[in-house]
């Protein structure tokens, strides 16, 4: 789960990470206040849950997509950096009214940059934060390592910049620490990457000292990754997160009430929240036209595959998991019909944890509840088959029935171009 | 002959609610010897003929068991693979999904320098049809003895090769669902290692997805060490990048998470890549026919 900077920087903070002064505002009004507050010298930044915000645009919802095929043509202005921007998402402002009105040109409007795509992220609230003077810019991250099964850290000098974008022109720049989950992060850790970066006397052991808070931040919040990018050194010599993104896990959000409660649906595609609310929660919303119903996330991702194998395009991603109750199918329909660019559903349920005749059930509570006006291509495979075969067969239903799965979806392209 | 699971498996369920208790009586009913069963308010007493015990040390003390299978919900997850591995048993098998991945951090952490081999979590389990060893979540009937070993991160995706190779009369020696998480017990490059070195195993299915860079490992092990026909499949070629696609593993975030960088990586290595899910037992069937190994 994704949480804002404004979050995200105050959790930082809790753990004594240093971060520049600042607040979140709602209204221009708001802003205005905090700037004075801080003294006038502010940046305000857009919080929307997409990186690139400095080098994105600011236009009216139906505008989106035509500025993001600008932005994507354009790779002069996504690779280029854009110093002292006072255009994009991230503004500096060096009084209370400059402040306001750089809050008025953001909030409200729709926030484009290569990271959004092409449908933008409205912007809600912008954070307002005393303005920095940099001497140099570096990156530190903290993220698990699947293969070594520990905690990462990583780092660079050369910060101010995506890491990937790093990691591509000059892969020796980024140094890496595995942490021994037994020990902790010991100061060792700090003083070594440190020595790595470049950082001498009194501003090694800031960094150093900041790489524990960052750790215990990222220990306490079940992250999935913290980044602070760029971290910076003043042109007084503090060492200061300018920026900061966590992810958290979602499968600790159980233990993390308080973390789970930032979650902000507005971000997501509204289709997905809605498959959320109605309990199926691995969903993901494609541009295809041939809706999905698969139990497992592999046969899902592989159901993808061949229909676009056979000429297809897929309009989600959909793992209906272990189905004990038929209302779950029928959500998952439910879900996928409120897509219009859907002109055929392929079912594909290799039974195994999950039942087939509680699918077929599914389907067939479904083919009541629902309108359904496109066909049903259904493969069903596996556990409680013979159950299901009945179930359907006695109930009349018309649906396209398959039994490989080449064959499925095959006939789920047919199906999808006839009704085109 | 097989890997991990035979006809010696003395198997423990760890978590007998509704999942657990279902999926014990199927393992029974396929012909697994299932001796125990753990649930911590229900010592003493009997769940389908099969005694309960509050305690793994005790299960295993009264009744040699020396597999378990977790079921456990993914808050006390971690805790039951610890439990068990502390009580000595040499193979666990972690069904249950969504455990935190720090939880998992520190399980590997806890395993370090034991014997035991963990499969999973977020897995379908390990089978070996031919000794009728059924330590998962998988439909029993679909399985044929034989001797193509299958390792996939996907459950449903086993299932699916599995089904294609019965269909063309090829059985199975074991095949191990090696987990979805980003943090797992034993990578699919090990469970290839075991099938290698299994006489019984004359040929491997290897079936990744998206995410992480564990089929390039594997790819590297193959090209060095495998003489057996390999056929793969890697899911999500058609993914955007930056989604996780249900597993948490499987979202592309670097180049090595590419399918496409996946199957040049198990080409290089001699791989048959099948592009198609579809085709990954007709694959087997040519490669199996062309080297007179059918």
């Amino acid at each position: 789960m994704k949480i804002h900077e404004y979050q995200a920087r105050d959790l930082l903070a809790q753990h004594g990470v240093p971060v520049p002064r600042g607040r979140v505002a709602a209204t221009p009004a708001e802003a205005r206040a905090i700037a004075a507050e801080l003294g006038g010298r502010v940046v305000v930044k857009a919080q929307i849950h997409a990186g690139g915000r400095g080098k994105g645009r600011l236009v009216a919802r139906d505008d989106t997509a035509a500025m993001f095929q600008r932005l994507v043509a354009d790779p002069a202005n996504n690779s280029g950096q854009v110093k002292g921007d006072r255009i994009g998402g991230v503004r500096l402002a060096d009084s209370p009214a400059e402040a306001e009105a750089a809050a008025a040109a953001i909030l409200g409007k729709h926030l484009v940059s290569i990271q959004t795509g092409p449908e933008g992220k409205l912007v809600k609230h912008v954070l307002v934060a005393e303005q920095t003077d940099v001497a140099k810019e570096y990156y530190l991250a903290i993220i698990i390592d699947g293969a070594a099964a520990t905690p990462l850290i990583m780092a660079s000098s050369e910060g101010g910049q995506e890491i990937e974008v790093v990691a591509h022109n000059n892969p020796d720049a980024i140094v890496r620490v595995n942490v021994n989950p037994g020990a902790g992060l010991q100061p060792y850790v700090g003083r070594r990457l440190a020595a790595q970066l470049g950082f001498k006397d009194d501003q090694a052991a800031q960094f150093g000292k900041l790489v524990e808070a960052l750790y215990r931040a990222f220990e306490a919040s079940d992250a999935s990754m913290v980044e602070v990018n760029p971290l910076v050194v003043t042109t007084d010599g503090r060492v200061i997160a300018l920026d900061a993104k966590v992810n958290v896990d979602d499968n600790a959000l159980f233990r993390q009430k308080e973390l789970a409660s930032l979650r902000d649906k507005d971000e997501e595609d509204p289709l997905e929240v809605m498959a959320g609310e109605l309990g199926v929660a691995n969903f993901i919303k494609l541009d295809g036209n041939i809706g999905c119903v698969v139990n497992g996330a592999g046969l899902a991702m592989a159901t993808m595959d061949t229909i676009k194998l056979a000429g297809g395009e897929p309009a989600n991603f959909l793992d209906i998991g272990t189905v004990n109750d038929p209302q779950r199918v029928v959500n998952a329909l439910k879900v996928i019909i409120e897509d219009p660019s859907v002109k055929a559903i392929l079912v594909n349920i290799f039974g195994g944890m999950a039942r087939v005749d509680i699918i077929a059930q599914g389907v067939i509570d479904a083919s009541k509840q629902l309108d359904l006006k496109v066909p049903v291509v259904m493969r069903l495979v596996g556990t409680n088959l013979a159950e299901g075969e009945k179930l359907l067969e006695e109930s009349g239903l018309q649906v396209i029935r398959a039994r490989e799965l080449a064959d499925a979806a095959r006939k789920a392209v047919e199906a999808a171009n006839t009704a085109a | 002959m097989s890997v991990l699971v035979d006809a010696n498996t003395r198997l423990l369920v760890q978590g007998i609610g509704t999942e657990g208790a279902n999926h014990m009586r199927r393992s029974i009913a396929y012909g697994t010897n299932v001796v125990a069963a753990i649930h911590p308010r229900r010592g003493g007493e009997e769940q389908d003929g099969v005694p309960i015990f509050t305690t793994a040390g005790e299960a295993v003390r009264t009744t040699g068991a020396n597999v378990s299978i977790i079921f456990v919900p993914a808050a006390g997850a971690a805790d039951a693979i610890l439990e068990a591995a502390d009580a000595g048993i040499p193979l666990i098998v972690c069904i249950t999904e969504g455990i935190p991945v720090l939880d998992m951090v520190k399980v590997k952490a806890g395993l370090r320098g034991s014997k035991t081999v963990l499969i999973g979590p977020n897995c379908p389990g390990v089978i070996t049809p031919g000794a009728k060893a059924r330590v998962g979540i998988m439909p029993g009937d679909v399985f044929l003895p034989g001797e193509v070993g299958v390792v996939s991160r996907s459950g449903t995706l086993v299932y699916e090769v599995v089904a294609q190779l019965t269909d063309e009369g090829i059985g199975q020696s074991t095949c191990i669902g090696v987990g979805g998480d980003p943090i797992i017990g034993t990578r699919q490059v090990e469970a290839i290692r075991m099938l290698n070195e299994d006489p019984g195993t004359r040929a491997i299915v290897m079936v990744g997805e998206i995410g992480g860079s564990a089929e390039q490992e594997a790819a590297e092990y193959i090209k060095q060490q495998v003489k057996k026909p390999v056929v793969a499949f890697i899911a999500g070629a058609t993914a955007p990048p930056g989604r996780r696609m249900g597993h948490a593993g499987a979202i592309i975030s670097g180049e090595d998470g590419k399918a496409e960088n996946k199957k040049a990586a198990l080409r290089a290595a001699g791989a048959y890549v099948s592009d198609s899910p579809a085709e990954i037992g007709a694959t087997m069937k040519r490669v199996l026919t062309e080297r007179g190994l059918l």
